[in-house]
């Protein structure tokens, strides 16, 4: 083979290589995109049957609404035939449970963290650690069964034992459990926060004279209370959006009512009931669920981007 | 205020201070304790519950097969039970004794019989389920079968604890419930069509979204410019991995099967939305194994001479892929425990078959939970833990093998 043929062929193999690299670059650049068209594709499917949901039930029904019975009745000429759609009861049920069970991970999970990151033997931590971390690998599923089926009856005889009247599908045991399948997050996320928070500032409170943990309250956390704060909002997220234990544990009817043994049903709850089993695919009541699912969606959205704000802002501070 | 005082203030308040400190530490503790307290507590009584499936109570039954009967093996076996209790007369009483053992009896002799020929005698024995009060009788400790006084009359009692006295009780391994798809009866409900259907979705999910999520890592990583772009598919990202799961299966449901026509209750569209979920884990996954990956093994590639891409291809991400591997079993293993996105696209459907293909009507394990959960008969609670039990396995196996990975495969740099 002759020089110029030589050259002439390696010139087309690295044309072809140049092109390949080309398709391969592109590819790469689709896939990124992918989640792109997923946050779209979400917005844009979710909102576009709440707005056909929205036609035939007035936006200021549906969010200042305070009775939700979506259901419709069998006949005709009964009263609230068409069903009532009011998000209040429903939020509120939600929030309810939430609070329930961010009142149990927030002090837990901050606890735990403190407690593995500055007091622990490294044995403890070894050892404890990944156990805490199989609470979160836990399918929800098996929390849901185990909610409903082991947990409310104690929760129930228990409220008896005091008097109390509690729901056997009270409010109380779907937040606790709740509560328990959030802590790791926060506890990670807190275990994150404190270790970033310098040594230097530990330091200077111990050469002051604080004890162990008085340097923790007094320096440390504040110094990581808004990585604390966005991990809170993350777990929150977490359980506002969390379905399979509210739907086995909690109940379907929507009571407005802050009593923690009351049975309270969630924005969640609602979604699975309205569009599980066969439907008409547009009739007013699946229709809804989209409308509660835009909800959930744009609250939990607007939880997540001002916890990552939080945390960039942080991490600017000490960079 | 004389030395003496003021030091025995300081004394005072330096006892409140390691006082408040010893408290403090044993908040932290008492914390720890109550979160390791639950998971006990909850593995304790799924284990308690579930453990009792995986052995259970078959009857060693002779079955008198006769030519008058033809092909009516229900008729077969009643009579052959019936046999064995003369003094069973009134029709009350033969409908307690065929409650006694499971209606499933009927479709195994019909099996057994299509694989071996009758013996001259027109005599086989065959192994049978009890239905589900008297399997549970049977499990029960001799002296704590009074609680079953509501659930089973005396005489049904009587003649179980007859058979059980006669020998023709056998305690066995339950391959039914890994060998059976669901059934309404507890006793013979098994898990080969959850277990089958998980399978086949979580194929569809790993086909998915490994293939685009290391593709759009690499983007992000290697040859994205730092630009708005960047940024906003970055944030997206990571919106994303917090959406809410029951949300993706809207997004399955208005989508894939609404718009593009995927079928319903399949493990096609299951796998699709899992695989959109999942997506974020993986991205953030690789992006973090390729960032661990030191640019000097890059930086000789390309000075050897390799573009850009092979530097990435030949040397960047192989280095990568354990922790690659690492990330996207940990993705699988959260894939593999959803439940709700499959609620909403309906593999929540009472499946008898063993699905057969990605395009079949199926169920997934955890769906499988959730629906025995829901099931009113008591057999069920049980069924449901040992589902669970299988599940936990599943999942204790896929996060050791991604530990395993991390610890020796993974190069420390």
């Amino acid at each position: 083979m002759d020089m110029q043929a030589s050259i002439s062929l390696r010139h087309s193999g690295t044309n072809f290589r140049r092109v390949l690299e080309g398709i391969l670059k592109a590819f790469f650049f689709l896939s990124a995109l992918v989640c792109v068209f997923t946050t779209f594709g979400i917005f844009f499917s979710i909102i576009f049957e709440a707005l056909r949901f929205f036609q035939q039930v007035p936006p200021t029904e549906f969010f200042f609404g305070l009775e939700w019975s979506p259901q419709t009745a069998i006949r005709t000429d009964q009263v609230g035939q068409s069903g009532s759609f009011g998000l209040i009861p429903v939020l509120a049920g939600t929030l309810l449970i939430t609070l329930i069970a961010i009142t149990i991970a927030a002090p837990t999970g901050l606890l735990i963290a403190i407690y593995l990151s500055e007091y622990a033997t490294p044995r403890t931590r070894n050892l404890t650690k990944p156990l805490i971390e199989m609470l979160a690998g836990i399918p929800t599923v098996v929390y849901g069964f185990f909610a409903a089926l082991t947990l409310a009856p104690v929760v129930r005889d228990a409220g008896r034992y005091f008097g109390l009247d509690v729901a056997s599908e009270s409010a109380l045991a779907a937040g606790l459990v709740m509560g328990v399948m959030i802590i790791p997050f926060v506890s990670s996320l807190c275990d994150d926060v404190i270790h970033a928070v310098p040594q230097s500032l530990r330091e200077g409170s111990y050469g002051l004279g604080a004890t162990q943990s008085e340097t923790i309250t007094r320096t440390l956390l504040p110094a990581a209370l808004p990585g604390i704060a966005s991990s809170l909002l993350l777990a929150l997220s977490r359980a506002i959006g969390e379905t399979m234990i509210v739907v086995m544990a909690a109940g379907l009817a929507a009571n407005l009512t802050l009593n923690p043994f009351d049975a309270v049903t969630t924005v969640t709850v609602q979604i699975v009931s309205l569009l599980v089993g066969d439907h008409e695919f547009d009739s007013t009541k699946t229709l809804s669920a989209f409308a509660l699912a835009l909800t959930l969606f744009v609250i939990t959205l607007i939880l997540n981007v001002v916890a990552l704000r939080i945390v960039q802002t942080y991490r600017q501070k000490y960079e | 205020m004389n030395n003496a005082v003021l030091s025995q203030r300081m004394q005072t308040q330096l006892r409140r201070r390691h006082a408040a400190e010893k408290r403090f530490r044993w908040y932290g503790a008492a914390a720890l304790c109550f979160a390791l307290a639950f998971l006990f507590v909850l593995l304790a009584t799924i284990i308690f519950n579930g453990a009792g499936v995986f052995i259970h109570k078959r009857m060693l039954f002779e079955v008198a097969v006769s030519e008058h009967h033809g092909d009516r093996y229900g008729a077969m076996i009643k009579d052959s039970w019936k046999a064995q209790f003369p003094e069973v007369t009134n029709r009350r009483q033969r409908r307690e004794l065929y409650g006694l053992i499971s209606r499933d009896a009927e479709f195994l002799l019909r099996e057994h019989l299509a694989g071996v020929s009758v013996p001259d005698n027109g005599i086989v024995v065959l192994s049978v389920p009890f239905s589900g009060d008297a399997g549970e009788f049977l499990e029960t400790d001799p002296e704590k079968r009074d609680a079953f006084s509501e659930r089973l009359s005396p005489e049904q009692r009587g003649w179980l604890e007859r058979i059980e006295a006669s020998g023709q009780v056998e305690t066995v391994f339950n391959k039914d419930f890994f060998l059976n798809a669901d059934s309404r009866e507890p006793e013979i409900a098994g898990i080969l069509g959850a277990l089958i259907g998980s399978m086949l979705t979580m194929c569809v999910t790993f086909l998915f979204s490994f293939p685009i999520g290391v593709m759009a890592a690499i983007y992000l990583e290697e040859f994205a410019a730092k630009g708005r772009l960047f940024r906003f598919i970055e944030v997206n990202i990571n919106n994303l991995a917090a959406v809410p799961s029951i949300v993706f299966g809207l997004l399955g449901l208005a989508v894939f099967i609404g718009l593009f026509g995927v079928p319903r209750s399949t493990p096609l569209v299951g796998g699709l939305v899992l695989g959109l979920m999942t997506l974020p884990t993986m991205i953030i996954a690789t992006r973090a194994a390729l960032q661990a990956v030191p640019s000097s093994l890059r930086y000789a590639a390309l000075a050897l001479g390799a573009t850009p891409t092979q530097a990435l291809l030949h040397q960047g991400l192989p280095a990568a892929m354990p922790g690659i591997f690492t990330g996207a079993i940990i993705g699988m293993a959260q894939a593999l425990g959803e439940t709700a996105p499959l609620l909403m696209i309906g593999m929540v459907a009472f499946v008898a078959d063993i699905p057969d293909g990605f395009t079949s009507a199926s169920t997934a394990l955890p769906v499988q939970v959730f629906l025995w959960a829901d099931s009113p008969e008591r057999g069920f609670v049980e069924k449901t833990s040992a589902a669970i039990l299988v599940l936990l396995a599943f999942l204790a196996v896929m996060n050791s093998a991604a530990i395993y990975l991390r610890r020796k495969f993974e190069i420390k740099w």
